[in-house]
């Protein structure tokens, strides 16, 4: 153990890509797991709300089924369409899963357990994932398809339109945190009413208003019209086979897997217990490490992106557009109004 | 200060030579038997006769346009929310100025029904 310590320090002081290698390959890996058993759990939950088992096949009670898709995604032909600008097909997913991958270098899993602790998180995570939508766009556009193409567009005008309304969302937590530091925005939130003191509670217009645009931008039901099955097929994707689809997919889960994390750290208060300063059961439950916590809070978030998919039906494209501008876009800059007055006045308790 | 970026900077590297190696795997392991049928534009049963790439709804262009306009404001409004609580009440009236002027915009836009889609 010792050895190992005093190895892991010469390579800090003498290879420290080894070691930055080292703590991303610690998060990718765990990361890529994750993804893959979040498809199994949303066939799994989404079975037994319609009153099905869900795949249970493959290994105990269906256990190995993501495996078993990944090996068959692995064998299969790779086409790409005559028509079809080859680079740019081909680049496509990887500008998907890339940043939605890159993101998770500023995630903190726990109190200082972050690959890079830098100011300017926040901006860096919004950088990112609005690169998403390239993906998205060129997809559509390399495909040379009618349908990829219409689902591209429709999906491009979707996603920009919900990023406003995150955006607005997002400076009202700025607002009540003070830094743009997602670990700083964390302890923004520690106090000694435990849950009472996330930021869920004074900025619940704007919590929800940041979930719902989450599952917008992640083209998730009910939101999903860039792959109305009844319309376009499948939208911007419809031509892609094999790995390039895998790895769109792949892209897309760990999106939704990154917008349940955001919300965790942004309103439920990231690592924070959340009995923290409540009598008896908040020193019984003390011993728990943050990393439980903000994983817990991950899974509870993202459980809500299945129970939307199973629980409701599919908008139409001009009310999602009417919901994005009309009716979020107004909250928001209402409610940072309100927030801005309530740290300028020191409101109790949240604020002074 | 500036070493806190080089993970970032890594982290970019491998996200990105994940995907190329996920895909090149897929090129060495699957099979390929292209033939032309098969490569082929997708379209409900009959031959694609025409280019995909088509014109499309001048509204998505507007939308876009809409997006860089409130996209710089939510840029604008970064700075001010970090620092909101030690520039207090002076900074926070100019704030509300500044969107005032910016909800000025958004109700003629309304108006004028740019963010119509019947």
């Amino acid at each position: 153990m010792d050895s190992l310590i005093s190895l892991w320090e010469w390579l800090g002081e003498n290879l420290i890509i080894i070691q930055i290698l080292i703590k991303i390959v610690l998060i990718v890996a765990p990361l890529m797991l994750c993804v893959a058993y979040f498809t199994y759990a949303e066939r799994k939950i989404i079975g037994y709300m319609q009153v099905r088992i869900g795949p249970n096949r493959v290994g105990p009670k269906g256990w190995l089924q993501p495996i078993a898709d990944a090996v068959k995604l692995m064998f299969k032909e790779i086409v790409i369409p005559s028509g079809a600008n080859k680079t740019l097909f081909l680049i496509a997913p990887m500008l998907t899963l890339g940043p939605a991958l890159a993101a998770w270098a500023v995630i903190p899993f726990s109190d200082g357990l972050v690959l890079a602790d830098i100011n300017a998180a926040l901006l860096y995570v919004i950088a990112l994932t609005s690169v998403g939508v390239y993906g998205v766009l060129i997809a559509g556009w390399a495909s040379n398809s009618k349908y990829a193409f219409l689902g591209a567009m429709r999906s491009a005008a979707q996603i920009v339109s919900y990023e406003i309304a995150m955006g607005f969302a997002l400076v009202g937590v700025l607002v009540a945190a003070g830094s743009l530091n997602l670990g700083d925005i964390v302890r923004a939130q520690q106090g000694q009413a435990g849950f009472l003191d996330w930021f869920w509670l004074p900025l619940m217009p704007l919590f929800l208003i940041y979930f719902i645009s989450g599952v917008a931008e992640t083209n998730r039901a009910p939101f999903d019209v860039a792959e109305g099955e009844s319309e376009i097929v499948a939208g911007f994707h419809v031509e892609y086979s094999g790995m390039p689809f895998a790895v769109f997919f792949l892209g897309e889960y760990a999106n939704m897997i990154l917008i349940s994390a955001l919300t965790a750290l942004f309103f439920l208060g990231g690592w924070l217990s959340p009995f923290h300063g409540f009598p008896v059961i908040g020193p019984a439950l003390e011993w728990v490490p943050g990393m439980v916590w903000f994983f817990l809070k991950v899974m509870f978030v993202g459980f809500f992106y299945l129970w939307l998919r199973a629980t409701f039906p599919r908008y139409r494209y001009d009310q999602i557009m009417r919901l994005g501008w009309k009716v979020f876009i107004p909250i928001t800059i209402v409610w940072i109004a309100v927030v801005g007055l309530a740290v300028v006045l020191e409101m109790p308790w949240w604020f002074d | 200060m500036l070493e806190n970026y080089l993970p970032i900077l890594v982290f970019i590297g491998v996200a990105i030579a994940i995907a190329v190696v996920m895909e090149t795997l897929g090129f060495v392991l699957g099979t390929r038997r292209p033939d032309s049928e098969k490569l082929s534009p997708y379209e409900c049963g009959f031959e694609a006769f025409e280019d995909a790439r088509m014109k499309f709804d001048v509204r998505f262009y507007l939308v876009a346009i809409l997006f860089i306009i409130f996209d710089l404001e939510i840029a604008f409004l970064f700075p001010w929310a970090v620092v909101l609580d030690k520039i207090g009440m002076v900074g926070f009236l100019a704030m509300m100025v500044f969107l005032g002027i910016l909800v000025i915009g958004f109700i003629y836009e309304w108006k004028k029904g740019a963010l119509e889609w019947e």
